[in-house]
């Protein structure tokens, strides 16, 4: 199986038929494939051929065909696969095997997935290069000196490098989509509530969406197609129906109207980056959809806000690895003080402590109402800018990240810095919004360019259908 | 101008060590006065929020402003066998989780 | 005029009664095997998700309109966070500014025959822990989820109470009115009802409020009495001899019979309160509220005033009738029986409310009805058994579930007050108790009480005593 060859779910499928071979070989030979390219990338935590045998076993026991049947999907190792290992890339949760799936598992393996869990991320999904996982870092298939981005970065890479066909990550401030760009190709994160949160182990749970991570625009809406729907075990997933995304890929974009934010080609960018944003603007406009400048003016305190936000939620929804119920304990505490902070603090990495410590404070009392409550008011100002952008358009185009794939090591001694990339993803994640990046050619060193839209609550097919009539006439 | 970031105060090693006592985070000296140096850092970019005009606006708990009244029914569903419970427990005693003693 | 003013304040949580957990399909029944009711939402495993169980709500309406609140328009949930090992999340749902009522009240009978309002300052939904246990010698602790998630309704009352006994008196009176809603049991020694108290004392007619210590470890309405007599004391020998008394914890120690400072550091209660990001909003609109409303049995408070008026019962024995709503229920389903409330209460005050009290049961686990107990009533009024008889013919009736007059029957216990017969065996005693009939007549009273014994012998129990009596002075010429 070469990259060549396949370049997505259909291709796949079309090879798996010319396979005169059972799933369960098939999948040792597809676990083969992950493990040898693991060593250079590391997407993968760790590769269990056995298991992905038995699962194969499972799939071909079902006579019903799925859309996804036999496909191979990486799960981001923040997502619960029922009695496999599910750690979110911490010491903390160490041998930790949910008794449950995750609802969107649930989903795939009706289609036919074949499950590849534990891909690799920053550890509960804080970072932006996938360098904060306990389990190593995993490098960037297109240039291994550098990060695939993050936290979904295992998710990205194994998908770039054709270790697996399709994956699913995690997106609270960019998770999803800044990896896909800085590994070439496409990620998803959906409107919030579109698709179940159940089973995903929470960071920040007013922005967390589950998405896909794939190679073609299409793949990205059968996959969002099936792992859509309401779910009676999250109050947040809306009771809304699922439409055929895949449907939206033949339209058309004559006479969409695209608006281009100001805010979002500030100083910055890099200058590669910028170059290929602007050639795919051309690209639309070619297409036959209008562009209008607009403005977004709350965008500069998109990461203040979410820098608030995010890190209180996670802070609230970390205090549960306390060593008592599960996950790592401490050896050196005698009585339950001690446990609980030695557990943390040897289960912990930097990053986790950091935010964690961060969250407590703006938490805090005489901190809530100039920090949180503020920031809350902030965000709330945040999703006015967008209301008032749909009303003059259809879509946002802009940058994904503001630079190309950065070496491995080179902003972890400075957090801020770190968080400063996310400052093009993270306002789709405070507004709710639904946002997809699109490969946009080759920067610097053939490093690839994401371009993003954006478009709003539930217009999911619209953010299809730009990125398709892109993606087939660039 | 009670709830203004500025007027906090800067984040001090004492702050630190409480918040962290708060998190159940054991810190040495080292490393809160890291924390300390990083968080001060961080916050001292987002002191910008002081500027926005916020008077008036309602704080977004949800960010589908439709959302409300999500109710499940009054129903047994099934529960876990204890093995299953305490599967992944540290330390069980019998069907217990197993603590050091609490005073 | 009392130096020192005591002020109380109570903390109340009730559990309510549905059949599942607050935010998940977990069973709350009581007593069950340790960690056999839980699932990953209620045990705080890793990506789980609450979901808002509706009948929570409809039960903490229901108990916030019987205790006059104001209920809310909106509400919400909102995390109160802090660490223990039964706390599995480390957090627990609950609610901080948008709770599900404000501002009610209840009236208490106090013992001199006053009544005095208690007001509410509100009552919210929040989700309990679990259990931790400790034997005894070891250094280590146990933990039991089952008990984490079940749905409580906690009910703040106004610093309004002035003495233990008003405290006690408040307890009371929110127990009943709660119980005859069905939406809780009330049961403090089953952990139903938890109350935690917080009491300061002052100088009488200051305006500002003594320092306040929280009390807790309180396990029954006893122990709360107790409790707070002791602490009154303990603040006001302190403010006697000028001490301070430090706002803090203190446990209750039943065996001690004191008080004791948690010395124990502890969190500094920073809850860190922010709204639940896992659960929405809930609107209660004015048509929940009245379907609710419609729903809601006659409360103690009216039924008691209802009793008095209609039966012409004392406000004491009203009291008594409606303190259990079913044994209320069963007293008027018997007086439709038997229209006699005065001797239908006595009958259920006293023989009945025995029998439920020595089996330790309720009005349906005893099981017998309601027209049974009417015509036992009705049976030792008509004079056709006697009064004791009745008792036996009850207790019969309960055991062997037979009607009454089939028991009679079965056991001859019909009295014998045909005059006739009774006539007979009048005359037998008199003739064989010639020295008893002289004695009488010379007028010792006892020999009568002799001679009726006799008849009653003779008639093995079934004669009517009253009957024989007069029976007896008319043929001795000593007729009254």
């Amino acid at each position: 199986m070469t990259d060549t060859d396949i370049n997505g779910i259909d291709s796949y499928k079309k090879w798996m038929e010319l396979q005169k071979e059972p799933l369960t070989s098939l999948a040792g030979t597809i676990a083969e494939n992950i493990s040898r390219v693991n060593k250079d990338i590391h997407a993968f935590i760790s590769v269990e051929k056995d298991t992905l045998e038995k699962r194969a076993g499972r799939i071909e026991a079902k006579n019903k065909k799925g859309r996804l049947w036999g496909v191979p999907v990486a799960t981001k190792d923040n997502i619960c696969v029922k009695g496999e290992l599910t750690t979110c890339a911490s010491r903390i949760l160490e041998g930790f095997r949910p008794p449950y799936s995750a609802t969107v598992v649930e989903k795939l393996e009706e289609e036919g997935a074949l499950i590849v869990a534990r891909a690799n991320m920053d550890e509960f999904a804080f970072g932006s290069s996938c360098e904060t996982s306990c389990y190593g870092v995993t490098r960037n298939p297109c240039d291994t000196s550098r990060i695939p981005g993050g936290s979904s970065g295992g998710s990205a890479a194994a998908v770039a490098a054709g270790q697996v066909v399709a994956a699913l990550g995690s997106d609270t401030g960019g998770s999803i989509r800044q990896p896909a760009a800085l590994c070439g190709v496409v990620g998803l994160k959906p409107t919030y509530g579109r698709v179940s949160r159940y089973g995903l182990i929470a960071f920040a749970s007013s922005l967390d969406q589950i998405g896909p991570l794939t190679r073609n625009v299409a793949d990205s809406a059968l996959m969002l197609e099936v792992i859509s729907g309401h779910d009676k075990m999250d109050s947040t997933s809306v009771e809304r129906p699922v439409p055929k995304y895949t449907d939206s890929l033949a339209k058309d974009i004559k006479g969409l109207t695209i608006g281009i934010p100001k805010e979002y080609f500030t100083s910055g960018i890099d200058d590669d980056v910028n170059e290929r944003v602007h050639a795919a603007i051309d690209v639309i406009k070619r297409l036959g959809a209008k562009t209008i400048d607009i403005s977004l003016p709350h965008t500069k305190y998109a990461v203040s806000c979410y820098y608030i936000i995010a890190p209180a939620e996670a802070s609230s929804n970390l205090a549960r690895y306390d060593g008592v119920h599960y996950g790592y304990r401490t050896k050196k505490a005698d009585n339950l003080i001690d446990m609980y902070t030695f557990s943390r603090n040897e289960g912990f990495g930097e990053e986790a402590k950091r935010r964690i410590l961060l969250g407590t404070y703006s938490l805090s009392s005489g901190y809530y109402e100039a920090y949180y409550l503020k920031a809350q008011k902030v965000r709330t100002r945040i999703t006015e800018d967008f209301n008032k952008a749909f009303a003059v358009c259809d879509a946002i185009l802009t940058p994904t990240s503001p630079t190309t794939a950065f070496k491995i090591g080179e902003k972890t001694d400075d957090p801020l810095k770190m968080y400063l990339s996310d400052i093009f993803t993270i306002p789709a994640n405070l507004a709710g919004i639904p946002a997809i990046s699109v490969p946009c050619g080759k920067g610097n060193g053939g490093l690839p360019v994401g371009v993003q839209f954006m478009a709003k609550p539930f217009a999911e097919e619209t953010l299809f259908r730009v990125a398709h009539a892109y993606e087939r006439g660039k | 101008m009670a709830d203004n970031i500025n007027n906090r105060g800067l984040i001090t090693e004492d702050v630190v060590k409480h918040v962290a006592s708060l998190s159940r985070l054991s810190l040495d000296a080292d490393n809160v006065a890291r924390f300390q140096r990083q968080l001060a850092h961080i916050l001292e970019y987002i002191v910008q929020l002081d500027e926005v005009d916020i008077k008036g606006v309602p704080p977004t708990s949800h960010v589908l402003s439709s959302m409300k009244d999500v109710f499940r029914e009054d129903e047994l569903k099934p529960s876990l066998m204890p093995d299953e419970a305490l599967s992944n427990a540290p330390e069980r005693q019998g069907d217990f989780f197993k603590v050091p003693r609490v005073i | 005029m009392d130096k020192y003013e005591t002020v109380i304040g109570l903390e109340v949580h009730v559990q309510l009664a549905t059949v599942t957990k607050a935010f998940c399909g977990c069973s709350i029944k009581f007593g069950a095997a340790p960690n056999t009711h839980v699932c990953p939402v209620c045990l705080g495993l890793p990506g789980v998700l609450p979901v808002f169980n509706r009948k929570v709500l409809e039960y903490g309406i229901k108990a916030a309109i019987a205790l006059g609140c104001d209920i809310q328009k909106r509400m919400k949930f909102d995390r109160k966070n802090y660490y223990y090992p039964d706390l599995p999340k480390n957090y627990q749902i609950s609610q901080f500014d948008m709770p599900l009522a404000y501002k009610g009240k209840v009236t208490v009978s106090l013992k001199d025959g006053t009544a005095k309002d208690i007001g509410i300052t509100r009552a919210h939904v929040e989700e309990d822990a679990g259990k931790l246990l400790h034997a005894a010698g070891e250094a280590a602790s146990y933990v039991d989820l089952n008990r984490t998630g079940t749905p409580l309704l906690e009910i703040v009352s106004e610093p309004d109470m002035r003495s233990p006994e008003e405290a006690d008196a408040y307890l009371n009176v929110l127990k009943r009115t709660i119980k005859y809603l069905e939406v809780s049991d009330c049961n403090m020694e089953e952990g139903s009802l938890r109350c935690d108290a917080n009491i300061s004392v002052r100088l009488a007619g200051a305006k500002t409020l003594g320092s306040k210590v929280e009390i807790k470890n309180m396990n029954s309405f006893k122990a709360v009495r107790d409790a707070l007599a002791y602490e009154e004391e303990r603040q006001r020998d302190m403010l006697e001899d000028g001490a301070r008394i430090a706002q803090e914890t203190r446990l209750w120690d039943e065996i001690k019979g004191v008080t004791a400072s948690m010395r124990s550091k502890e969190e500094s209660h920073d809850y860190r309160y922010f709204p639940e990001p896992d659960l929405v909003p809930f609107e209660i609109p004015a048509e929940l509220v009245e379907t609710v409303r419609l729903t809601m049995p006659e409360l103690p408070q009216a039924k008691k005033k209802r009793f008095i008026e209609e039966y012409a019962l004392s406000e004491k024995d009203a009291d008594v009738l409606v303190e259990d709503r079913c044994v209320a229920e069963f007293f008027e389903e018997t007086v439709k029986c038997l229209p006699d409330g005065q001797s239908v209460s006595n009958w259920v005050r006293g023989e009945y409310m025995m029998h439920l009290n020595e089996r330790h049961t309720d009005v349906k686990g005893l099981g017998i009805g309601a027209s049974d107990l009417a015509r036992i009533i009705q049976l030792a009024k008509d004079g056709k058994i006697s009064g004791l008889a009745a008792k036996e013919v009850l207790r019969a009736c309960i055991d062997e579930k037979k009607s009454p007059d089939a028991i009679v029957a079965e056991r001859g216990l019909e009295q014998v007050s045909d005059e006739g017969e009774l006539e007979r065996i009048v005359d037998n005693v008199l003739a064989a108790n010639v020295k008893s009939a002289d004695d009488f007549k010379k007028g010792k009273e006892n020999a009568l009480s002799f001679l009726v014994g006799q008849v009653m012998k003779l008639s093995k129990g079934k004669a009517n005593p009253k009957i024989a009596g007069s029976m007896l002075r008319k043929k001795l010429g000593m007729e009254k």
